[in-house]
């Protein structure tokens, strides 16, 4: 990991050039499934490189919001616009279908909360790997091959199972195989849904270091749903706390955390053991 | 020697709504500026507000109102109302902020904690390793410990990690949170020659100090925040 | 082994002409008319029941039905032989409710229905091919959800066919699917071309004649049209290459065709004959052996 800390001017000039605009601009957005049921009126801008948490508890809204963002469902009211690598401005709900496809195969990634959710299960690591490769057209079996290895040293998983079955595979090795397979592509934007929630504390902790790793190496946006404000303070740059389908505070992480200014964020902070 | 932060009128409240939406005013009209190479002490009792004043410099806690204005990349940046982007920008180039406590990273080595201000300003990792080991030898933490994370050290290594990780790339604008606490004769004065150091760099230093040693050795001026009776509060705050 | 061209038989009143009523036979022409137009796409149509159970060809059947005209000649072949128990029902099924004649040999016929095999003998602009098909989608393996095929389809979105060929290759070293190996017609539609081995993969690719495809239990149909370009999935660096032996036929000597391994005795002794029996046949009659 330690290669890409040495970058070379040119990749930094690149960066920060690239860092100067947004990635992702979301404006009036909403679906509701009933009264204060989804989400409404939510308006954010993201830039390269920031990881924004969504918090709030059980039905608040968040899972509603990752969808409406992610490109699965599409929203009741709302634009989200979000600037591709060629420099172009992409009308995510506009778009046809292909190009979202496109979007969410290439550009973008989406870590399940399950792995299960987020794996083929029954075809191998390397495969699952693979995938994204293969599906933008890389078609040597050698060169998929490679990427499945490195990708497996990368999330550090032996690259010796690279032909074992998922299912062999511990929940905190399935989840770390489901950021591979998500980040072989290269995406620069990247959704996870309570990435950390069924693992064991010491498996959790070893995650979120890789997760911190490779967002900060790769340059990623990250939009992150979690219900642990613990796990927010250790990703997210910036919060979002919501409640009942609303956004009620937005702003640093830290800041959220330790002034909280809405009575429900103070509520959601003093009600957990100090993160 | 110019002005490197500027602090209008600053006042913050935290209104603790589960509470029955109790009112503490901890901060009221401040005004003060630091120069390039100055060291202002915050001076007063304990519960005066010195270390919600640093966080709210610092952008962690929400001034409520007043201003807080830096010289960031040579353009003046009102943080009150500025947008978090800003202000991590602004903690990545502008303001330092050191602590008494480290928050350990699960997992992370020391080395790494101490890099990281640097590496996320681009250095690149020879220059910034070279540095790290440096301030870290410096401040007498055994070479053994610097690839473990600081979660199994003592209070006062973990401490002298953090001060290291302060120190590690040079901030105009530097808030000191007690560095000195708990730390012994020897390893005071290192942290004493780096502030040293720094306000010769052209830094301008706001800090923390109770032993009055530290606090003569580094103090250029001094800011009372004794409460006057009219800003008594009912209770304290963190 | 008799090659025989049977005449026409008289037709049996009793049924309409080919079994199926006249408006069944329109409807199916006009999905065969869009699969045509559209290759490889997978058009859905309203099965009928036959008086056979699916998994015997009712798929295939309702298509040669559907474009069997009282001058053609039929051949139907199941496991490319045309003396099998299923080959000779479905033969007599037509002969009797369309009055058509019904060949053995591959050149006399102009309608060819078949299960698991293309027929040695070169197929000409003037014969029609009726594929009996058990799984139309060859996405189906790894995606259970139809309205997700179709938008795999829709979307030309085949990364996940080659998850399957890279694991062969990772379990066995070589691209180990040897039947219903999937190609992509006139470089859009991927296709599942029925379980033909892939032996006979390369038949397809430019073939004079019309390549119809019909899925009874799944009331799907598909097509290649004459001279479209059909390319079995490969890696670059594990090319698609169809079966070979080391063998020659045992009855006739052809080096060429595919090969069914026999044991012929007690100690295990192996035999390998041609699959496809007419064309073994004619080349017996020509005079070769296998000695």
């Amino acid at each position: 990991m330690n290669s890409a800390h040495a970058m070379n001017d040119a990749t930094q000039a690149a960066r920060q050039a690239d860092r100067a605009q947004p990635l992702l601009q979301v404006r009036g957005l909403g679906k509701l499934y009933g009264p204060q049921k989804g989400c409404q009126g939510v308006d954010f801008t993201l830039y390269p490189g920031e990881v924004l948490g969504i918090v709030g508890e059980s039905g608040s809204g968040k899972s509603t919001l990752l969808s409406l963002l992610s490109g699965r469902c599409p929203p009741d009211a709302g634009v989200i616009d979000y600037r591709r690598r060629d420099g172009r401005w992409l009308d995510v709900y506009s778009a046809s279908e292909a190009e979202r496809r496109t979007l969410l195969r290439t550009e973008w990634a989406f870590v399940e909360q399950n792995p299960r959710d987020g794996l083929r299960m029954s075809v191998s690591a390397g495969a699952n790997i693979g995938e994204r490769l293969m599906a933008q057209g890389v078609r040597n079996y050698q060169a998929l091959r490679a990427a499945g290895l490195d990708w497996l040293a990368q999330v550090e998983i032996d690259p010796q199972r690279i032909d074992d079955l998922p299912r062999t595979f511990s929940g905190g090795m399935q989840q770390r195989l489901q950021i591979a397979r998500n980040l072989v592509s290269g995406p620069r934007l990247v959704f996870m849904d309570e990435p950390t929630g069924g693992l064991d504390v010491s498996v959790q902790a070893r995650l979120l270091d890789l997760m911190r790793g490779l967002v900060r190496e790769l340059d990623l946006a990250v939009v992150l749903v979690t219900h642990d404000l613990a796990v927010a303070r250790l990703l997210a740059d910036r919060l979002m706390v919501m409640r009942r389908s609303q956004v009620v505070e937005a702003g640093l992480t830290d800041q959220i955390l330790d002034d909280p200014q809405h009575p429900y964020s103070q509520l959601l902070v003093s009600s957990v053991l100090q993160p | 020697m110019n002005t490197l932060i500027e602090v209008r009128d600053l006042s913050k409240t935290f209104t603790l709504h589960p509470q029955n939406s109790v009112a503490l005013n901890v901060l009221r009209g401040l005004d003060f500026s630091v120069l390039s190479g100055e060291c202002l002490v915050l001076h007063g009792q304990s519960g005066a507000g010195k270390s919600t004043l640093l966080r709210t410099l610092y952008g962690n806690y929400l001034p409520t109102a007043g201003s807080i204005r830096v010289l960031h990349r040579g353009q003046w940046l009102e943080l009150r109302g500025a947008e978090p982007r800003q202000i991590m920008a602004v903690r990545q180039h502008t303001l330092g902020y050191v602590s008494q406590f480290l928050r350990v990273i699960p997992r992370v080595a020391t080395l790494d904690i101490v890099m990281e201000p640097a590496l996320s300003r681009g250095w690149e990792q020879p220059r910034a390793k070279a540095r790290a080991e440096a301030l870290l030898a410096r401040l007498n933490i055994a070479k053994p410990l610097w690839q473990l994370a600081p979660g199994t050290f003592s209070g006062g290594e973990q401490q002298r990690v953090n001060i290291a990780r302060g120190f590690m790339v040079p901030w105009p604008v530097m808030l000191l949170d007690e560095p000195t606490a708990s730390l012994d004769d020897a390893n005071r004065q290192v942290v004493l020659e780096l502030i040293n150091e720094t306000k010769a760099a052209g830094a301008a230093v706001i800090g923390i100090f109770h032993d009055r040693l530290a606090r003569e050795a580094v103090a250029d001026r001094h800011l009372d925040m004794t409460p006057t009776p009219s800003t008594a509060k009912e209770s304290l705050q963190c | 082994m008799n090659a025989a061209t049977q005449p026409r038989p008289r037709r049996d009143d009793a049924y309409n002409f080919a079994y199926l009523d006249e408006q069944t036979k329109r409807m199916i022409r006009r999905g065969l008319l869009k699969a045509v137009a559209i290759p490889g796409y997978q058009v859905p149509f309203g099965g009928r029941e036959m008086p056979l159970p699916y998994g015997w060809g009712t798929g295939g059947m309702q298509l040669t039905a559907a474009i069997l005209g009282a001058d053609d000649v039929l051949k139907v072949i199941d496991q490319s032989a045309d003396d099998t128990t299923n080959a000779v029902s479905i033969r007599r099924f037509f002969a009797r409710t369309a009055g058509v004649a019904t060949t053995e040999q591959t050149a006399q016929a102009s309608i060819i229905q078949t299960r698991h095999r293309i027929p040695e003998t070169p197929l000409t602009a003037d014969q029609i091919m009726v594929f009996q098909v058990p799984n139309p989608d060859p996405l189906r393996f790894i995606e259970p959800l139809e309205s997700e095929t179709r938008t795999l389809h829709a979307l030309k979105d085949y990364g996940v066919m080659h998850v399957k060929l890279y694991e062969d290759i990772a379990t066995f070293g070589h691209i180990a699917t040897a039947y219903a190996y999937p190609v992509t017609v006139a470089g859009r539609y991927v296709m599942d071309p029925s379980p033909i081995p892939k032996f006979d993969n390369p038949k397809l690719h430019m073939s004079p004649a019309l390549m119809l495809f019909g899925a009874g239990r799944e009331k799907r149909l598909y097509a290649v049209p004459p001279y479209t370009q059909v390319s079995s999935l490969d890696f670059e660096d594990h090319p698609f290459a169809p079966q070979r032996w080391e063998q020659h036929c045992a009855i006739c000597g052809s080096e060429d065709t595919f090969l069914d391994e026999l044991i012929v005795d007690d100690q295990g002794t192996q035999s390998f004959v041609c699959s496809d029996t007419d064309y073994c046949a004619q080349r017996v009659a020509q005079g070769r052996d296998g000695q």
